[in-house]
């Protein structure tokens, strides 16, 4: 039985660990088999993170290089680090927005433009994301997490409705309407 | 029973949980720390918990817990059990008495740690027994037993999980939660717990005698299986054993030691049952060593000819590699296609607004041709600033440092030490420089709290791990108690003050402390601090850099090379002080 492999790559601190977890939940949800592995620890502070779920997993937590069939990629330059985990016809939701990093200053590196980074996923389809205007519109630039999660929802082997379960579960209730706005215009943004 | 979906560390503590643990003492360390970080998070908790100082410290009192009879543990990272093994090896021969489980989280590839150790290695020196899983699931079952067969074998039983079960997550079946506790009675028993030669030559022998039973005991519970399927076979220990298991072929044997001692007649049976042997296993050939022993005529593949990796850490492509090396399978079923190439690297760096850079840069313009030793913490991230030149273990930078001092050395020695590092294992460092007279300056980054292991708090922090307000202790105290010449503290967010200290102690003989404190951003953001931000005025900056160089992630520069600032500035106003043109202002001034 093969499970269906996904990436969530981003940066220390954009709640990459969230989204794998209301994945998590949907599968205990809807009965399905789930392993995963996430960066944690000092690799966190600011720097380039990954978390793999398998869906349907009942082996170890780790996807190999060109195995994975979905990418949600939180920042568009860690979507072009982490490419090769994909299947030649694995499919990248992408915020399209890169944060430079202090690298570029600290040693004097080029920053990669937008475009270019757009043109490195080519071949893949690929659906770009407007994440902070679509979180703005939600209501606060912190649900940008959630706003990628719900442009996947329509590519994960999942029902909606688990995931906005798993997400009325695992989001503080204050902030419950919030997070379920910004999972709705990500789904709409999804299934353009 | 019931299923969540939990991190491999949260199913372990619940697990001890349902153990009905008594007792848990740990020091945090990268893969381990959620495991008390979640029993300290429970709500209802009716069991002692502590951080303890350090790893020897935590272990003695876990270990004290037992012989009272009750169920205990301690956590730590790999390295941890270097601080804590003179403990360890002699705990074998005192033994437990109450369940007593010694959880050393190894770190394969060291995606967090100084080195690649192998706890196992450990079990087999001090003659203990080990665990060591394949998966979350296994954690949670195994941790769960380790109790029972500590009572039943009357000895401390080691537990090795790595990073990638730590780590890991997934769907895990849960027990029910134990009622039943334990308070401690400490019987007297000086034959048992007093290790004077006559008790502990007596003491040896009773642990060498035990063997065959622990070895019986380890077999009994089931974690260590095998089956025979044809006339090559794969042999795999802990997470290794999850990879196998994703490519092995059909008709190629598979065996998983889950449980240390190996017995030798069971590997012994099942491999004389075959022509050819692959042995998997992450860290050291522990299993690969004893099975080569057990295996004449037999054709073995492992670390020790190469066909699997030395160091590092494995996954299921890096094991069909093996695999393919050791003739089982005839090509990987895996491609390889190459990363993307060019990008500008994303490293982990110190938070904006982290004092440590502030404290990092004035050391710098302070001593520009100084020797800089630090230690392990969020400020070893100083490497990217060049304030970082040696880091061994905790506790070296100051030794580092007064042995270059004393080495003859002419340029000036500034180390660098965190406030849990230095009550870890700087105190000693700080005593002995001192007493051997040693020219030089250390500087404790006292952000009051563990950051970078996920911000537990220490005796510095005024909080024990239960939530509970601790007595204070005081640093400038402490370092003046072991005899530093001068003790002075600062503001690192007061550029010119920490200029002024730093020089004033260049300006002294002997050694001296200069003590940085300023809290962790994370820390003083979840305690309510908020600082307005800052902002560059366009018209004034020069564009000319200054700002850029000190690598706070909330600065930038745009087309024409002037500065602006990002929404993660937390405004400590470091940047405002370096800037000489004077363009970077508080938010909402002119
Ligand atoms: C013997 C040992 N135990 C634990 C660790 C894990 N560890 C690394 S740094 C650190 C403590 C950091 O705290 P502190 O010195 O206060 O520095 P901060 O991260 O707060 O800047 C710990 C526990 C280790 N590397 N070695
Ligand atoms: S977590 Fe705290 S100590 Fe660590 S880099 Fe961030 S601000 Fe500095
Ligand atoms: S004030 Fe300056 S140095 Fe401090 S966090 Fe903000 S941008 Fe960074």
């Amino acid at each position: 039985m093969s499970s269906y492999d996904l990436l969530i790559v981003g940066i220390g601190g954009q709640g990459t660990i969230l989204a794998s977890n209301i994945i998590g939940e949907a599968c205990l949800l809807e009965g399905v088999p789930i392993k995963g592995v996430e960066t944690h620890g000092m690799a966190q502070r600011g720097g380039s993170v990954e978390s793999h779920v398998r869906i349907g997993g009942t082996f170890g937590p780790l996807i190999s290089p060109g195995g994975a069939d979905l990418m949600i990629a939180l920042d568009l330059m860690e979507a072009v680090r982490y490419r090769h985990y994909l299947k030649p016809e694995g499919r990248i939701i992408v915020n399209d927005h890169t944060v430079v990093p202090t690298s570029v200053f600290m040693q004097k590196l080029p920053m990669p433009a937008r475009d270019d980074l757009v043109a490195a996923l080519e071949g893949h389809p690929v659906t770009l994301v407007d994440a902070a205007g679509l979180a703005a519109e939600a209501g606060n630039l912190i649900v940008q997490n959630v706003v990628m999660l719900g442009a996947a929802a329509p590519s994960l082997p999942l029902k909606a409705e688990s995931l906005e379960e798993a997400v009325t579960r695992l989001v503080p209730q204050k902030f419950l309407d919030l997070n379920l706005r910004a999972f709705a215009l990500g789904r709409e943004a999804g299934r353009s | 029973m019931v299923k969540q979906y939990l991190l491999g560390n949260e199913a372990i503590a619940h697990a001890c949980i349902e153990a009905g643990i008594d007792f848990a003492s740990g020091y945090p360390g990268t893969p381990s720390s959620e495991v008390i970080d979640t029993l300290r998070a429970q709500k209802k908790r009716e069991f002692y918990i502590e951080w303890s100082v350090n790893e020897k410290v935590a272990l003695e009192n876990a270990l004290a817990a037992s012989w009272c009879g009750q169920r205990s543990m301690v956590t730590m990272k790999h390295v941890g059990l270097n601080v804590a093994a003179d403990p360890l090896m002699t705990s074998a021969y005192t033994g437990a008495k109450g369940g007593f489980v010694i959880l050393s989280a190894d770190d394969p590839y060291a995606h967090s740690s100084q080195n690649e150790q192998d706890t196992r290695r450990y079990a087999h020196f001090a003659k203990l027994p080990c665990m060591n899983p394949s998966s979350v699931q296994e954690a949670h079952d195994m941790m769960k037993d380790a109790f029972a067969l500590s009572e039943k074998v009357g000895l401390p039983v080691l537990f090795r999980p790595t990073t990638r079960v730590c780590h890991s997550k997934g769907d895990v079946d849960l027990g029910e939660v134990s009622e039943e506790h334990r308070t401690g009675v400490f019987e007297k028993d000086p034959k048992q717990y007093v290790v004077i030669p006559a008790h502990t030559r007596a003491l040896h022998k009773k642990l060498n005698e035990k063997q065959p039973m622990v070895r019986k005991a380890v077999m009994d519970l089931g974690y260590n299986t095998a089956e025979v399927r044809g006339e090559t076979a794969v042999v795999a220990s802990g997470i290794a054993a999850s990879y196998v298991q994703e490519v092995i072929p059909d008709g190629v044997s598979f065996m998983k030691v889950g449980c240390f001692p190996i017995d030798g007649a069971w590997m012994e049976k099942f491999v004389q049952q075959h022509k050819k042997v692959l042995v998997v296993e992450e860290g050291a050939p522990v299993v690969e060593e004893r099975l080569r022993q057990l295996a004449c005529g037999v054709e073995v593949f492992g670390q020790m000819n190469g066909a699997v990796p030395m160091e590092g850490e494995l996954s299921p492509a890096a094991v069909a590699a093996s695999m393919v090396k050791a003739g089982i399978l005839k090509e990987s079923p895996f491609q390889s296609p190459a990363p993307a190439e060019g990008l500008p690297p994303r490293p982990p760096i110190l938070c904006a607004g982290c004092g440590h850079r502030a404290t990092f840069y004035a050391m710098k313009r302070v001593f520009p041709d100084g020797i800089f030793p630090s230690d392990i913490g969020c400020y070893t991230l100083g490497l990217q600033l060049g304030t970082v030149d040696t880091t061994i273990c905790m506790g070296a930078s100051v030794t580092v440092g007064s042995g270059i001092a004393n080495s003859g050395e002419k340029r000036p020695v500034v180390a660098t030490i965190g406030d849990s590092t230095f009550l870890h294992t700087g105190i000693q460092g700080l005593i002995n420089a001192v007493y051997n007279g040693a020219d030089m300056t250390l500087v404790i980054l006292d952000n009051r709290i563990t950051a970078m292991t996920g911000h537990q708090p220490n005796p510095n922090t005024g909080e024990t791990a239960m939530g509970e307000a601790s007595v204070p202790i005081s640093l400038e105290t402490i370092c003046r108690a072991c005899g530093a010449s001068f003790v002075e503290t600062v503001d690192p967010y007061d550029l010119t003050a920490t200029l002024e200290a730093l020089k004033a102690a260049k300006a002294r003989k002997g050694t001296k402390v200069v003590i940085a404190r300023q809290a962790c951003v994370i820390t003083a953001r979840r305690a309510g601090v908020r600082r307005a931000h800052f902002r560059v005025d366009p018209e004034t900056c020069t564009a000319c850099g200054a700002c850029l160089r000190f690598g706070c992630p909330a600065l930038g520069k745009d087309a024409e090379g002037k500065a602006n600032i990002n929404e993660l500035c937390s405004g400590c106003g470091v940047c405002a002080e370096i800037c000489p043109a004077g363009a970077i202002v508080k938010e909402g001034r002119k």
